[in-house]
């Protein structure tokens, strides 16, 4: 039986504002899949985005969703989760809103462990506004405000998770819409902060500058250059070089914010 | 029973409001001149099963703030200069999408780092102005340790009942000075909740007012209540989804703006003192109308029948207090611990009927009442 997608969009928000050959639409469809799959009540689902063409996703889902400011996702998010605990809290975040902006949020909410999964879709570009440069746009790629070529060195979003302490990290990319489905899955299950780098493209604005340019050709180079986590250990660092490795990088049971608040700080307080 | 007096700071005093009021959500990052909320808050919060958090700014306090709001928890956040022009993005957001928080900002020398320990009403114009766009806002100035408490739980109160974020403009002298006060008992001042929606999910709109038994105002339901609703700080419908239909958009800005004018009047708070027969009005707020009250009384004691004027809520301006003035009195003086801010309201509410006259420091010293009675006799004598 095909799914049913229409349960979860919200009647008359269709058609989305996404160009054709945008990454985001399909990782769209995974986070649904993995919402079904994992039978959770709309109602208890909040989802919550900063400001870019990623963050425009929660305005269609048929749930609790916030379209915040420019980064400010995470922190908007920590409200909400604290302050009811029965919410699972998604966060949708472009790289530029996650990672630049957003990129103090982003290490506080990792170090914090707060019950919060933040999917990163990482199209290497600030799509929304006219392809400026992201943090995570590769060295000599061209950028509207990288004309010569981008100079920024940029950030390992998985890296960075796990540096600044996020206990469940991963990476896919949206040609991968099985492994993005389980890996949400695992991502909203983790109890404590949870992250997925989604390699994504924007064949309008990173595409048209670089190559390859059309949207297929960019789905066939995530195909082509993923290798599993499990395999890339077992090379050497040339045999990986310039590949995206996928997988689960970081899963372990640390205290997490919000349940150590309500056990431990609560108690101490009304005991007091 | 006899009832506890206490000697408590400002600081104190607003968390007691606070608590009373019933905040269960607090979230901030320290900063002097405020930072005895967020202390005391943490102590106290957690025991009526509230969550005081510390976040890594104060634009993610801001943001923290509106969000635990979003689910239906009175909320609060507390800061000063720096840190109060860090939230102003946010603030918009909250104002713009009308979500009901209380945003403290213990005014401290500025601009920029200023003098962290030192006294100013600088952020007057801020608190009206602060974030991009037009928008409707509230400010509240109170002036004394008890009144802290009291204006702290109409401050929730409003920002509650009318989906208005609430500012309340403190400084570092009333912030920091300890007065005496006794604690009103549970049910002696009023606690408002916002108002729910009573149609079913289905039907709910967000920001539709057409069944609201407040005009203007729209019920809010809670993340997480069944009720599963967009919000968003792009142009919004009522039914809380972006719109780029100019006609749709102004319909909407007029009605968050039209909502502050439709209850000005249960927002408005002013206090008069020995006005009656005054000639001279002095126009004072916060920590200023302290030596202006003294200088009254000395003004008196000389011969000059001087009054006084206090706004207890600056924003919205109540332009008709100074209008009414304006008809009756020789000038007006208005003490500010800045260069003249909300001298420029009281100047356009005087529409020229009267002399509007600042007297202003900005050395972080309080105003000493000998100032206004020199500037008052000065010009007295003088016509
Ligand atoms: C405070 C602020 N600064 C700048 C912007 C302009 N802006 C909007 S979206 C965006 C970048 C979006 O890029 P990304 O987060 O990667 O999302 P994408 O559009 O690529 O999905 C910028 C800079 C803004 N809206 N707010
Ligand atoms: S600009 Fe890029 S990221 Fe934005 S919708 Fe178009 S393809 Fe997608
Ligand atoms: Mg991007």
């Amino acid at each position: 039986m095909a799914f049913e997608y229409e349960k979860y969009i919200r009647k008359g928000t269709l058609p989305h504002i996404w160009c054709p050959g945008c990454g985001h639409g399909i990782v769209m469809k995974s986070l649904l899949r993995a919402i079904d799959g994992l039978k959770l009540d709309k109602n208890d689902i909040a989802v919550v985005s900063g400001i870019g063409c990623a963050s425009r996703l929660p305005g269609y889902l048929d749930m609790n969703t916030l379209h915040t400011t420019h980064g400010r996702a995470l922190a908007f998010a920590t409200g909400i989760r604290l302050s009811n605990p029965k919410l699972k809290v998604i966060v949708v975040s472009g790289d530029g809103d996650a990672a630049a902006i957003g990129g103090n949020h982003f290490i506080h909410a990792a170090r914090r462990n707060i019950e919060i999964t933040l999917l990163v879709f990482n199209n290497s570009i600030y799509g929304m506004t006219g392809g400026q440069v992201a943090p995570t746009t590769p060295l000599g790629a061209i950028a509207t405000t990288m004309p010569y070529g981008n100079i920024d060195p940029p950030f390992d979003i998985v890296k960075l998770a796990e540096g600044a302490g996020a206990t469940f990290v991963a990476r896919t990319t949206s040609y991968h819409t099985a492994q993005t489905e389980q890996l949400i899955k695992q991502a909203i299950m983790h109890k404590g902060f949870s992250v997925i780098d989604i390699i994504d493209a924007c064949p309008v604005q990173f595409g048209r500058r670089n190559k390859p340019k059309e949207a297929p050709d960019m789905m066939q180079i995530q195909k082509d250059n993923s290798m599993p986590i499990q395999l890339a250990q077992k090379k050497t660092p040339e045999e990986i070089a310039g590949k995206i490795i996928t997988g689960v990088f970081v899963k372990k049971d640390l205290p997490s914010y919000m349940d150590t608040y309500y056990t431990t700080i609560i108690p101490k307080a009304q005991a007091k | 029973m006899e009832k506890k007096a206490l000697l408590i700071s400002g600081n104190e005093a607003c968390v007691e409001g606070a608590l009373y009021a019933g905040i269960q959500f607090y979230a901030g990052y320290p900063i002097t001149p405020s930072s005895e909320i967020p202390e005391g808050l943490a102590r106290k919060l957690p025991k009526y099963g509230g969550v005081m958090i510390q976040m890594e700014d104060e634009i993610a306090a801001m943001a923290a703030t509106i969000g635990a709001s979003l689910t239906g928890k009175k909320a609060m956040t507390a800061t000063s200069g720096p840190g109060f022009s860090l939230k102003q993005e946010n603030l918009g957001f909250a104002s713009f999408n009308e979500v009901p928080c209380v945003i403290v900002n213990v005014m401290r020398g500025g601009p920029s780092t200023g003098a962290p320990t030192g006294p100013s009403q600088g952020d007057v114009m801020q608190a009206r102005w602060g974030t991009h766009g037009d928008h409707p806002i509230v400010a509240l100035a109170p002036n004394s340790i008890p009144e802290i408490f009291t204006e702290t739980v109409r401050g929730f109160n409003i920002t509650e009942k009318f989906r208005i974020p609430v500012i309340l403009l403190l400084d570092e002298i009333i912030a920091h000075m300890r007065e005496r006060i006794i604690f009103p008992e549970k049910g002696e001042l009023e606690v408002v909740d916002r108002l729910k929606p009573t149609v079913p999910p289905d039907q709910y709109k967000p920001f539709d007012v057409t069944n609201s038994p407040l005009p203007l105002v729209p019920p809010m339901a809670a993340y997480g209540s069944g009720y599963r609703f967009h919000v968003t700080g792009l142009n919004h419908r009522t039914d809380g989804f972006p719109t780029n239909n100019g006609d749709l958009i102004e319909k909407e800005m007029h009605r968050i703006m039209d909502k502050v004018d439709l209850y000005k009047k249960d927002i408005f708070k002013t206090e008069t003192y020995m006005l009656d027969d005054a000639e001279v009005a002095i126009v004072a707020y916060g920590s200023s109308s302290r030596a202006a009250k003294y200088a009254v009384n000395a003004l008196r004691e000389q011969g000059i029948k001087a009054g006084m004027l206090r706004y207890i809520t600056i924003w919205p301006f109540d332009e008709a207090a100074i209008e009414k003035l304006a008809q009756k009195v020789k000038f007006i003086v208005v003490p500010e611990l800045n260069f003249g801010q909300l001298i420029l309201e009281v100047e356009r509410a005087a529409k020229g009927k009267t002399r509007v006259y600042g007297v202003n420091r900005v050395n972080i010293e309080i105003i000493h009442p000998h100032e206004i009675i020199e500037k008052v006799k000065e010009l007295f004598h003088g016509i």
